[in-house]
């Protein structure tokens, strides 16, 4: 009884700290950014004011604009929040962990994905049309290749399920893997494709026609442009935080004991630096791939995804 | 040495008249019968001479009609040929067929004279948009800038193309970003272009009208403005239009002064240029560390020329602002610095293979295609075509110390980047060599208003090209007519063929590295 009133105000806890630190990432990554650049920065709590800006500014809608195009930003909001709740990102034991597996979080992630695409065409630019269609391109390569990058992990923990997966790698005494750092590499790739990082998308461009994902929200304003940043700024953070559940889970909170919990937040915020770090030493010294490499990148993707599993029957 | 003039002269005979009133004197122009505008244009090309521009007038103040006219390139020569023609229903023949830059140029004199290129494939309106009325000329003398006209309804007819997923993206004129408008639209089959049309125009703001108002020395002012990133280009060559117009000589001094602000903004832009090419790359790390070089630059000049675009430094019969040997020191300084700093910032660049897959074969602008265009500046340098002003027609600042200026042909994104870092470089020696060698001597002569009827020619290259400016002087010597080239007016329509067969994300990337002015186009 105790254990599931437990994990109830864990999960609580987690969907907070999901809430607060996707913006406290992406602030942290355009910091250093900004340093690497050798500029000064606005700081990490500047996505914050973004996000508080749009809030209070009104809403402008284009005037074919159907329900879809004012439902999504709520939509996406709610299945990126709810995708933070079934990833172990501070503790094993979450109450939504034996309802949604793996394979649940990345339907989760498709459907935020298809009806931001339905978002893009509802209001008839030619960019919505055109960003829907690159999103679209890249999604039907990367979900197979993300799906092939997890199953390797779930082979060595013998389960599909996030929390299974992450506890399995935890208390396993520490072994090298060949499979699991084919895994990793394979998921780094596809979560810079899928979070929209460069060299596949360029979250700070202007130019509506290089654009991937912004090209699809370009016609959001106000409060829906606020939820769908916010969305998006979560969205970083949980791949990151999935990256290092599955292949990082050490010092994550378990059942007992309680000190655990704090302890794990502490653990996470030294983790997601160092993930920012590592993100901004990607970025900064990497051109945007053109448009077509991407298949190539992606493909790259799904072999590593496919030799980590191999080797795991031929090795393990 | 005067290749077309012997040509033309053997071609056409006794129906040519020469126009004596032309200035420099190694500029020479003939007047042709209305009929054999087109005849010369053919003698031009088979010379294998270059199309540099081609404007109208409204001689109302000579009691005539009006005149169009055509200046040829060729090496070191200019030509100007002009017809005339009847105040009622003007027309001549129209050289697009033999010369592709007349494309638009014959468009804008048909859309601002109302002046008919008989024979031209496309005569839709290109500059004034179709809120104004059709019949409503604003370059004619008759038009008064300051009546009120009504807004007309119009549709502009665009290229269409047909086919199964084909399918067209309007782009602009307002733009997500903070840049001049203009409006691009794509006909393309997946990501794939298959046709791009630019259409610009909106800053179409008078200027050519507004030359008309002004007397000679103010206007330099107004020429410095034309577009704001060349206000040394613009200035400088309008000077040297009116300098040639009045036979003013400049002193030595100047000349290096104009010479060494011209490479200075060559340098600035250039650098601009180059990060904000590798940025839209998205290699963001480049654009902020070449934005420094060029902020160093500007500051420099705020604290020498007291401006940070040197605006008004250049004005007719001189310059405004001396260079004191406190200040020559300050430039050695600041341009040790930046080389030291643009050396290392190129070895990135050459060495980063993600940004050279973006650059290489993207928006190749083959040498046929640039030589068939007329295009000039760092653009004609990347393709292959050896235009440089400095070169055809050098001031004697720099007949004493020449600039080096690269030649590359394989006319993509990297080559239009490599040839303004070449001449980054280049222009550092320059100046250098030029702040050396500055003599002593006076700042700026008196300046004398050309006499009745006078015209003068300019040809100088700007930081984007060659930049040409023509000029005629009324009956009471006032400005009768002020023509502006800017390098951009012939080099805009080589996007539409550099882009052919890219894919349209690369757009963004191609456009930078061309960089092309809407200000000065559309004037």
């Amino acid at each position: 009884m105790t254990t599931t009133l437990y994990s109830i105000i864990v999960e609580f806890v987690q969907i907070a700290v999901v809430l607060l630190a996707g913006p406290a990432l992406a602030g942290w990554v355009r910091m250093l950014k900004c340093r690497m650049q050798g500029r000064t920065s606005a700081g990490v709590l500047q996505p914050y004011r973004d996000i508080m800006k749009l809030f209070v500014k009104d809403v402008v809608l284009a005037e074919n604009a159907s329900w879809i195009f004012r439902f999504t930003p709520y939509l996406v909001f709610g299945a990126t929040v709810m995708a933070g709740a079934i990833i172990p990102v501070i503790s094993t034991v979450l109450p939504s962990a034996p309802a949604a597996d793996i394979i649940a979080l990345v339907a989760i992630f498709a459907m935020a994905r298809f009806f931001t695409a339905l978002a893009g065409m509802d209001a008839g630019t030619a960019f919505g049309g055109m960003g829907s269609s690159r999103e679209m391109t890249v999604a039907t390569l990367a979900e197979p290749a993300m799906l092939m990058s997890v199953f390797t992990v779930s082979l060595v923990s013998g389960s599909t399920s996030l929390s299974q997966m992450a506890q399995v790698v935890t208390t396993n005494p520490l072994m090298l893997r060949p499979s699991l750092a084919f895994a990793l590499l394979a998921f780094i790739l596809i979560a810079v494709a899928e979070t929209g990082r460069i060299p596949v998308d360029n979250p700070a461009t202007h130019l509506e026609l290089t654009m991937l994902h912004e090209a699809m929200t370009l016609e959001y304003s106000g409060r829906h442009l606020a939820l769908i940043e916010w969305a998006k700024m979560i969205k970083l953070f949980l791949y990151a935080a999935l990256g290092v559940a599955l292949f990082f889970p050490w010092g994550i909170a378990g059942a007992t004991p309680l000190w655990m919990l704090p302890a794990a937040v502490f653990y996470l915020a030294v983790k997601m630096a160092i993930v920012g770090a590592v993100i901004v030493l990607i970025e900064t010294p990497l051109a945007k791939m053109r448009i077509f490499r991407v298949t190539e990148f992606l493909g790259m993707a799904f072999l590593f995804a496919t030799i980590g599993m191999l080797s795991y029957f031929m090795l393990e | 040495m005067p290749t077309l003039k012997d040509a033309l002269i053997s071609a056409l005979g006794e129906d040519l008249k020469e126009y004596t009133l032309q200035r420099p004197s190694d500029v020479s122009a003939f007047i042709v019968p209305r009929m054999s505008f087109r005849a010369a244009a053919k003698v031009m090309l088979a010379q294998g001479a270059r199309l540099a521009a081609e404007w109208a007038t409204d001689d109302a103040a000579f009691k005539k009609g009006f005149s169009v006219h055509a200046a040829y390139n060729l090496d070191g020569e200019f030509l100007i040929v002009s017809a005339e023609m009847p105040e009622g229903g003007p027309s001549f023949p129209s050289i697009t067929k033999k010369y592709l830059a007349a494309y638009r140029f014959e468009r804008q004199i048909w859309s601002l004279f109302g002046i008919l290129p008989e024979g031209h494939p496309d005569m839709r309106p290109w500059i004034k948009h179709e809120d104004w009325p059709a019949d409503i000329y604003p370059l004619r003398k008759s038009f008064d800038g300051k009546t009120y006209i009504p807004k007309a309804a119009g549709t502009y007819v665009w290229v269409r193309a047909e086919g199964e997923g084909v399918y067209e993206i309007p782009v602009g004129p307002v733009h997500a970003g903070i840049i001049e408008p203009g409006h691009f639209r794509f006909q393309a089959v997946g990501e794939d272009i298959i046709n791009m049309e630019a259409r610009l125009g909106y800053t179409h703001k008078g200027i050519e009208k507004r030359f008309e108002q002004m007397d000679w020395a103010s206007a330099a002012r107004l020429a410095g403005r034309v577009s704001g990133d060349t206000s040394v280009g613009h200035a400088t060559a309008y000077a040297e239009a009116v300098e040639s117009a009045s036979g003013t000589i400049v002193g030595l001094r100047a000349q290096y002064l104009r010479a060494i602000l011209l490479e200075r903004e060559r340098m600035a832009n250039h650098l601009g240029d180059i990060g904000a090419i590798c940025n839209d790359a998205a290699f963001t790390f480049m654009l902020y560390q070449m934005s420094i070089l060029r902020e160093k630059m500007l500051r420099t000049n705020a604290a020498l020329f007291g401006h940070r675009l040197t605006f008004d430094c250049v004005m007719p019969g001189g310059v405004s602002s001396d260079i004191t040997r406190e200040g020559k020191e300050t430039i050695k300084a600041e341009l040790s610095g930046i080389e030291a700093e643009f050396d290392k910032l190129v070895r990135i660049y050459e060495d980063n293979p993600s940004l050279e897959d973006r650059v290489y074969s993207t928006g190749i602008l083959t040498p046929p295609d640039a030589k068939a265009f007329g295009v000039v500046g760092f653009v004609a340098r990347a393709s292959g075509v050896a235009n440089d002003a400095r070169i055809l027609r050098p001031t004697d600042a720099y007949r004493k110390v020449p600039p080096i200026p690269p030649l590359l042909t394989s006319g993509d994104v990297h080559a239009r980047a490599w040839v303004r870092i070449v001449e980054v470089r280049d222009s550092i020696r320059i100046i250098r060599m030029m702040l050396d060698e500055m003599p002593e001597g006076e700042l700026s002569v008196e300046f004398t208003p050309p006499a009745p009827g006078a015209c003068g020619f300019s040809a100088v290259e700007g930081w984007r090209g060659e930049i040409i400016y023509w000029v005629q002087a009324g009956p009471q010597g006032e400005i009768n007519r002020c023509m502006v080239r800017d390098p951009s007016s012939v080099n805009w329509i080589a996007i539409e063929q550099a882009i052919k067969g890219n894919i349209v994300p690369d757009f963004p990337l191609c456009n930078k590295s061309f960089n092309q002015s809407y200000s000065g186009n559309d004037l």
